[in-house]
Formats: structure tokens, C-alpha cells, sequence
């Protein structure tokens, strides 16, 4: 279980520009925080940094869990459910397959019939990816989310492309997930439907 | 086979055996070239028996290079390769699992196929075997170089062209110790050539997933 995130002094720094200086923030477990900021402002940059796949040029995050805190980024990776602005969807593969393959590269339970239905895209199980809309395969990414286990949910316009069913859904879900005591960060420009704090990123 | 590392072999399997993998793309490649240069060369028997190492070595290196951008690169533009960052399996994992995948599904087929095209260059049998077991050595050293060439140009918008440039200069021990293998067996010399490959090949398939891993997370970064 995590039971906080705190980032101190983060400089981000891309192709010797300064993204943000300094930037101070905690997330308790239960609680959603919304990364706000124009264009360019580094939303993308922050995820990553907190997904452990950029490194900061100063400063640091520390993920503490019921086991004690972490400070590496590709051990922080393991608590982390990832929904990027990219799909991660193979045209050649059908939506069960996709989620079953997911399932146990994360290894865990592989019943995905559930959590298709969850989402809203059960019947389309057996439909080579190649068929599906920009919203079903945000679905997807969803269903994935879900079915990671994982307690910090990192997600990048967790809207974009989604219906209005499909945006109360990712918001049911996102509600959901902060009960049951996990932690979400978004970077979005859409109100995100839920209690959450913010965080505003200004240019550098 | 349901643990993440399996999964991630059989995923990329059946990706390179559906369509858009290159697996087929690869084999009909290497027997077109296998073709071509006994047409080219005419029906000299002697001198094709001479070549024929070097040639179908050659043939094989460059059908494998075609395989290669699938390595990584489709996982890199659609976001995947993010995912499976995240996954248990550790970055070095994930090159082992996707090395062992490309030379399942493109080193292997090719190995397989070589003793049919040999008969086109009229090898005799001790050179075919020795064609053999040097491709079935030396294949995975091929995947494995590739393997690190891959994951470095990832990022590079039409990464696939330089790639070629990369890879073929470190390969040519490969290619040196293979054809030499087929002509020492020709000549009935034992000159060690098979013997030098493995260690090529071992030292290559060793190193390379922590190359590669070490290209994915400068790639990740970028």
C-alpha cells in the first residue's frame, strides 16, 4: 500500500531549457491531484518524471508505502499505473488478447471479462485493435489501468478522445480508485469531475 | 509459460508471425538472394561450392536486419514499451525476452532454411553442415548486435537507415568466422572457425540485453 508522494526542489530540464524550477508537492493516499498549465508548461515531463523514466536535474521525488520509502525511480515504477497520451495498442491483436497479455506481463489475476465490461467494451473482445475508435482504445487503456493493481495512477489527458459516458466512467473510476486508498495524478485541461487538489505548473 | 517474461516472448512472437511482422518478409528475403546470386554467377559449380558460405552468411545477416526495427521500434511509437517499463520485469529482462523472440522467429527460420538453399550453390554435405551449425551459432549473435543497434536509433525519425551502419561493421566476425567454418569444412581443414564463433556468440548474447536496456532508458528519457 502507498501511503504518500512527496516530490522537494524538482528541476526539470529538456534540451538545456528549464521546463520548472523548483517545484514543492505532496499527495496523500485517497487523494487526486490535477496538473494544470498551458501548452508546454511540462505536464508530460512531470509524469515522467514521477514514472521514473526521466531523471530530475535536481531535487527529487520520494514515494513512501507501508514498507518504507522509495527514492529510485525503476523501483517506484512497480507501483505505478501508467495511461499515456499514446495508445499502446497493436492493430494486429483483439482487445481480449491484448488485456490477457497485459495481465500477466504485470502479473496479475487474468480474468478480463470484468473488467472489459467495466469499461464498456466487452463485446468488442474478439475485434482486432485495428477496428476500434480512438475512445475504445482509450477504454482499453483504462481496462488496463484497472486490471494493474497498482496504487499511484499517472495519467495524461485521461479525457482526451472519450465520449461523455466514457469521461463520467474514467471519473467513476478515478473516484473509485482514491476510496480504496490509492492515489491518482492527471494532467489534464478538462475539469476532472472529482473532489481533487491542483497543481498549477507555470513556464519556467 | 504464463510468467511476464514468457509473456512478453510469446507476445512478440505473435506479432512477427501475424501481418505487418516480418518474419515471412524475412525468409522469402534470404531465399531471394540465395536465388539470385547463382543466376548471377552462372553454373560453375566449383566456384558457387566456394561462395557459398560467404554468400548465404551475408544474405542471412541482412534478411535479420530487416526484422529489426519491430525489435523495439513499434513499441517505442505506440507507447507500449512505457508499459512494459513499468512491468516486474526489469529493463535487462526485457531485452533477453525480446532478443530470444527475434531469433525465434527470424534466426531460427533462417538457420532452417539455409540447407535447401545450399543445394542451389551445390555445397556438399559436409559444408552444408557446416553452414548449418554456423548459422544456428551464429544467428544469435546476429539478433543480439541487432539487438543494441535497435534500441539505440529508436528515437531517430527514420532510425532505420543508419541502423544498417551501426550493426554491419560489428558483425563482421560473424560473418568472417561462418563462411570461414563452410570453407575450412570444404577443405577438410578443422580451423577453428566454429570454435571462435561460439565465443563471438556467447560474448554478444551476454552483453547485449544490458546494452540494449541501457539504450531503452536513454531512449525513455528522451
Amino acid at each position: 500500500m502507498i501511503v504518500s508522494l512527496t516530490a522537494e526542489k524538482l528541476t526539470c530540464v529538456r534540451g538545456d531549457r528549464p521546463v520548472f524550477v523548483d517545484l514543492d508537492f505532496q499527495v496523500a493516499a485517497g487523494e487526486a491531484l490535477v496538473v494544470e498549465g498551458a501548452n508546454g508548461a511540462g505536464k508530460t515531463s512531470l509524469l515522467r518524471l514521477i514514472a521514473g523514466f526521466l531523471t530530475p536535474a535536481s531535487g527529487g521525488i520520494v514515494l513512501n508505502t507501508d514498507k518504507g520509502a522509495i527514492a529510485d525511480g525503476e523501483e517506484r515504477g512497480r507501483h505505478i499505473g501508467w495511461l499515456g497520451h499514446h495508445d499502446a495498442v497493436k492493430p494486429q491483436m483483439d482487445v481480449g488478447e491484448q488485456l490477457e497479455f497485459f495481465a500477466r506481463l504485470y502479473g496479475v489475476q487474468s480474468d478480463v471479462r470484468p473488467v472489459l465490461e467495466r469499461v464498456g467494451i466487452a463485446r468488442q473482445r474478439e475485434l482486432p485493435c485495428r477496428y476500434l475508435s480512438a475512445g475504445q482504445k482509450k477504454r482499453l487503456g483504462l481496462a488496463r489501468l484497472l486490471m494493474s493493481g497498482r496504487g499511484l495512477w499517472l495519467l495524461d489527458e485521461p479525457f482526451a478522445a472519450l465520449d461523455t459516458a466514457g469521461r463520467a466512467l474514467a471519473a467513476d473510476l478515478m473516484r473509485a480508485h482514491c476510496a480504496t486508498g490509492g492515489m491518482v495524478i492527471a494532467a489534464t485541461h478538462d475539469p476532472l469531475g472529482l473532489e481533487a487538489r491542483s497543481l498549477r505548473l507555470e513556464a519556467a | 509459460m504464463s510468467g511476464p517474461f514468457a509473456s512478453l516472448v510469446m507476445r512478440d512472437l505473435r506479432l512477427a508471425a501475424r501481418s505487418g511482422g516480418s518474419a515471412a518478409l524475412a525468409l522469402a528475403f534470404f531465399a531471394l538472394v540465395a536465388t539470385l546470386v547463382p543466376l548471377g554467377v552462372g553454373a560453375d559449380l566449383r566456384l558457387l561450392a566456394r561462395i557459398a558460405g560467404g554468400v548465404l552468411w551475408v544474405g542471412a545477416v541482412l534478411a535479420a536486419l530487416l526484422s529489426l526495427d519491430r525489435l523495439y521500434q513499434g513499441d517505442f511509437d505506440d507507447g507500449s514499451l512505457d508499459l512494459i517499463a513499468l512491468s516486474p520485469l526489469s529493463l535487462e529482462q526485457v531485452a533477453l525476452a525480446k532478443l530470444l523472440a527475434h531469433w525465434f522467429s527470424t534466426g531460427l527460420p533462417l538457420t532452417l532454411l539455409s540447407p535447401l538453399l545450399a543445394l542451389l550453390f551445390g555445397l556438399p554435405v559436409p559444408g552444408t553442415w557446416a553452414l548449418f551449425l554456423s548459422l544456428l551459432i551464429g544467428t544469435p549473435a546476429v539478433s543480439a548486435v541487432g539487438a543494441i543497434g535497435a534500441s539505440l536509433t529508436l528515437s531517430l525519425k527514420r532510425g532505420g537507415l543508419i541502423l544498417p551502419l551501426i550493426i554491419l561493421p560489428l558483425l563482421a566476425p560473424a560473418v568472417i568466422f561462418g563462411a570461414g567454418a563452410v570453407t575450412g569444412a570444404l577443405d577438410h581443414l578443422s580451423n577453428g572457425a566454429l570454435g571462435l564463433l561460439s565465443a563471438f556468440a556467447a560474448a554478444a548474447v551476454l552483453l547485449s540485453p544490458f546494452a540494449a536496456a541501457a539504450c531503452v532508458r536513454l531512449n525513455l528519457a528522451g
